[in-house]
């Protein structure tokens, strides 16, 4: 198992000590009891059984002693938990978003990230919000999870890590196909650097190097952001429109209730990440998808569109 | 030779209807019992068989065999499959209707005309499940537990399956039913309640949770019916609804319903034990009174199904604390079952194979529900595989190796036939390690952070996941034996007539193997306690 990544792990893993100390204790000496009399009470070494109907004095014995047994566990559980329960005043908090199939980060400043940064040692809210189903955030190494339900305001979770690094973080509620696949990873740094890092807003944007693959580029964009869990490369229909051959092409839209044809452009790309419910494909519904405005730059968009154009080939 | 007055056999009975006919309008409690037996072993080989295509998937990381969509219908059949048609129904409906009426000294159950239609609501209930899979736009893929809002917004053909749930509930509420009025009205002249054997007393238990809880669940999947199609907003948050309280509705009707699986398997083993240890039960009253105590406190524990959902922390407090409670009646059961073998005269043979291999699995189910129903490690756990192991060594583990017990124990009386000791005894022996290597390794899975419901995951998982897998394949070649064996000592087993081939006391010992159309030609009168060996 991982060793004290949050300050939870202790509590946590008292708790887990505790009660499989107790479990094993019973297991092995039940089964060994088992054994010792599947051979010592064998027909062939016992052939006479002597009736005993009970004795009162045990059943007294053995529901008193396992319920104390259970009232430690009970205790342990709770102290290694309450404090997952009460998040301080002060902290930095990030607001957590889950949808089918990804997971953004949105910082006080305006930085939406796809993994969660955090500084160490400092108290982290996380308020946590779904659009579409139910989701569940889950870092095993801080021993901590706590269910996205849509439309439950004030849903928050807190942690505070305590060594730097790199770790997995799990949507942990079945939401569906790429339930599997909706992964990110939360990077602990020194606060120092953290505070760095969030200070910097010129890193938000992405630089396109002399000679670099546009399309390549775009299409890493496209992975990175969650857009293949509901739009496809290859004209199959998941949820949305699929991505392939329609770039120039002219397509009918539905647009404040008004059905018109419109060209897909770079400039209808850009309106319907910015603004997903303004034209409504043709066979799809509105509500579907949630602005990336502030997440996607317009030059990632650009590389979008050049990816875009490759799928016409 | 034979007397012309001898009563005849409830297998050669030919009565109104021939062939086929004569067993599915049959109101007979035994062809009943055997009805559900048939129709949930064709089931559960199908559940078994889409177990391990998951377990091939999971072998190793990425696509193996399956795409994601298919792998998500797969988690979704297995469990309305093993859930819906085998565990829930299972030991009641099967030996229940078989050996109720018999241990209890009566003739049939109370409404006999209403037990055939339990079965026929069963029936008709499957096969609407059935059309989930094959019409409309694909197989559902939400999960047996059909949570909002994921089974508003998918596309798949959720209805059917959640419709055909509904029907067998109604199925398990007339089993219910039947059982209390019969266990009430039915028992033969001096069986006393504290007269009656243990198997007749979990099926009392199971009964009343049947009638009470199942109610919930009929409600609740009509109100997915009505969201689903009438846009009435229950559940959805899109049309103002509550997803957690469909999480509160599902479970108050779920949980009761692993102790509607359970209660009758602790029963089958408190018939087991004292027979092969040639002794009477070891605190006959505690079993009885840990029985009754679990179906009560077991109605006031789902929440621990939900401690990571976002209730309060005052209702997580409580759900916790009555959870632990829970533990110690099954605690009790142990040390009974243990103290009976204590100064027996041990017969080790294939059922009491199955009892202690059950005690062993259902302790370490039971333990394992004491790291899941603490609150620090509860939130680490929950959602993991270490909960896929728990409920497996419970519901599998627990009433699947009880129910493997009866088939073992009754089928001599059931069908005038012995089965092969040595290749039941095999079969036992290729499951148990199958079982513990498919099962073990999902618990350290767990500890490590793995998801479930996963298609696919991390290369940190792959060792436990080959393991588990390697389990899968060996627990279904012990199986497939245990099966064979069963199928062809049914029609062509050593044919015995001995009334009580294993020395068991309880009334369906006494009567002719296999037993007569009217189980007895005089109903007997009781005078003693039900596992007197004196």
């Amino acid at each position: 198992m991982y060793s004290g990544a949050s300050t939870f792990v202790e509590g946590v893993d008292n708790a887990f000590v505790f009660i499989l100390g107790i479990s094993f204790f019973f297991l092995i000496g039940i089964t060994a009891v088992i054994i010792l009399f599947l051979y010592r009470y064998n027909k062939k070494k016992h052939p006479k059984a002597t009736q005993i109907e009970g004795n009162n004095t045990l059943e007294v014995i053995w529901t008193i002693i396992p319920l104390i047994l259970v009232m430690g566990m009970f205790y342990y559980g709770y102290v290694g938990w309450i404090p997952m329960k009460r998040p301080p005043d002060q902290g930095v908090e990030i607001t957590a978003n889950a949808r089918m199939w990804n997971f953004s980060f949105r910082y006080d400043n305006g930085r939406i990230t796809d993994k969660l940064y955090v500084p160490k040692d400092t108290a982290i809210i996380l308020h946590l919000n779904a659009v579409d189903v139910l989701h569940s955030l889950y870092i095993p190494a801080f021993r901590v999870k706590e269910d996205m339900v849509p439309g439950l305001p004030d849903n928050k979770m807190w942690f505070e890590a305590t060594k730097t690094g790199t770790y997995s973080l799990f949507c942990t509620e079945y939401c569906g196909l790429q339930h599997s696949y909706m992964y990110s990873e939360v990077v602990v740094m020194e606060p120092d650097e953290f505070w760095a890092w969030y200070a910097d807003t010129t890193a938000l944007d992405v630089e396109v190097p002399e000679g670099a693959n546009l399309v390549l580029m775009g299409r890493q964009i496209v992975e990175s952001k969650g857009c293949i869990a509901c739009h496809s490369y290859d004209g199959t229909i998941v949820i949305g429109p699929s991505f392939k051959g329609k770039f120039g092409e002219t397509i009918t839209v539905t647009t404040e209730g008004q059905e018109r044809q419109i060209v897909y452009d770079a400039e209808y790309v850009k309106r319907s990440i910015y603004d997903p419910d303004y034209d409504i494909t043709q066979g799809f519904r509105a509500g579907q998808m949630f602005s990336y405005e502030g997440e996607i730059s317009e030059r990632e968009i650009d590389l979008i569109v050049e990816f875009l154009k490759s799928l016409n080939e | 030779m034979e007397s012309p007055t001898k009563p005849i056999s409830y297998l050669d009975y030919k009565g109104e209807y021939k062939g086929i006919l004569g067993w599915i309008f049959s109101t007979d409690h035994k062809r009943v019992g055997l009805l559900y037996l048939y129709t949930m072993l064709a089931f559960f080989s199908v559940g078994a068989i889409l177990g391990l295509l998951m377990k091939i998937q999971l072998i190793a990381p990425g696509y193996t065999i399956m795409g994601p969509q298919t792998y998500n219908s797969l988690f979704t059949l297995h469990g309305i499959i093993m859930i819906f048609i085998i565990v829930v129904p299972g030991l009641p409906a099967v030996f229940g209707n078989f050996f109720l009426p018999i241990m209890i000294g009566a003739k049939d159950v109370a409404f006999p005309r209403i037990n055939l239609l339990s079965w026929w609501l069963y029936a008709v209930g499957i096969l609407i499940v059935l059309t989930s899979q094959f019409m409309g736009d694909g197989p559902p893929d939400t999960g047996w537990t059909f949570y909002a809002p994921y089974s508003f917004q998918t596309a798949t053909n959720v209805l059917p399956a959640v419709f055909g749930a509904f029907v067998m509930g109604f199925s398990s509420i007339l089993t219910g039913i039947n059982f209390v009025v019969t266990i009430h009205r039915m028992r033969a002249p001096g069986m006393t309640w504290f007269k009656m054997p243990l198997f007749p007393w979990t099926l009392y238990g199971t009964a009343w949770i049947q009638i009470l809880a199942t109610p919930v669940i009929g409600i609740t999947l009509l109100l997915i019916i009505a969201e689903r199609t009438l846009g009435i907003g229950f559940f959805d948050p899109a049309l103002g609804g509550d997803p957690i309280l469909y999480q509160h509705l599902f479970w108050i009707y779920s949980h009761p319903a692993v102790y509607i699986m359970i209660l009758p398997a602790m029963g089958v083993i408190s018939e087991i034990i004292p027979v092969f240890s040639k002794k009477t039960i070891f605190g006959y009253k505690a079993i009885v009174l840990s029985t009754m105590a679990i179906a009560f406190v077991g109605y006031f524990v789902w929440g621990h199904h939900m401690f990571t959902s976002g209730m309060s922390g005052r209702a997580l407090f409580a759900f916790s604390f009555l959870t632990f409670l829970v533990a110690i009646p099954s605690a009790i059961k142990v040390f009974n079952w243990v103290s009976t073998m204590h100064k027996g005269s041990l017969d080790l043979q294939t059922p009491f194979y199955w009892a202690v291999s059950f005690l062993f699995v259902f302790m370490i189910g039971g333990l394992t529900g004491l790291v899941l129903g603490s609150l620090a490690t509860n939130v680490h756990l929950h959602d993991t595989h270490f909960v896929v192991a728990h409920f497996h060594f419970i519901v599998f583990g627990g009433t699947g190796f009880a129910f493997m017990g009866a088939v073992h124990y009754w089928f001599p009386k059931m069908f005038g036939r012995m089965y092969d000791a040595n290749w039941a005894n095999l079969g036992w022996g290729i499951f148990f390690i199958g079982f513990l290597a498919l099962y073990l390794p999902m618990f350290y899975l767990g500890i490590m952070g793995m998801p479930r419901r996963y298609y696919d995951y991390l290369p940190e998982f792959h060792g436990g996941n080959i393991f588990s897998s390697l389990g899968a394949i060996v627990l279904i070649a012990g199986l497939m034996i245990i099966f064979i064996n069963l199928v062809r000592s049914a029609r062509h087993g050593t044919k015995i007539s001995e009334k009580n081939p294993w020395g068991g006391t309880t009334l369906e010992w006494q009567v002719d193997t296999p037993p007569t159309l009217e189980n007895f030609e005089e109903i007997p009168t009781i005078t003693g306690k039900p596992y007197d060996y004196n």
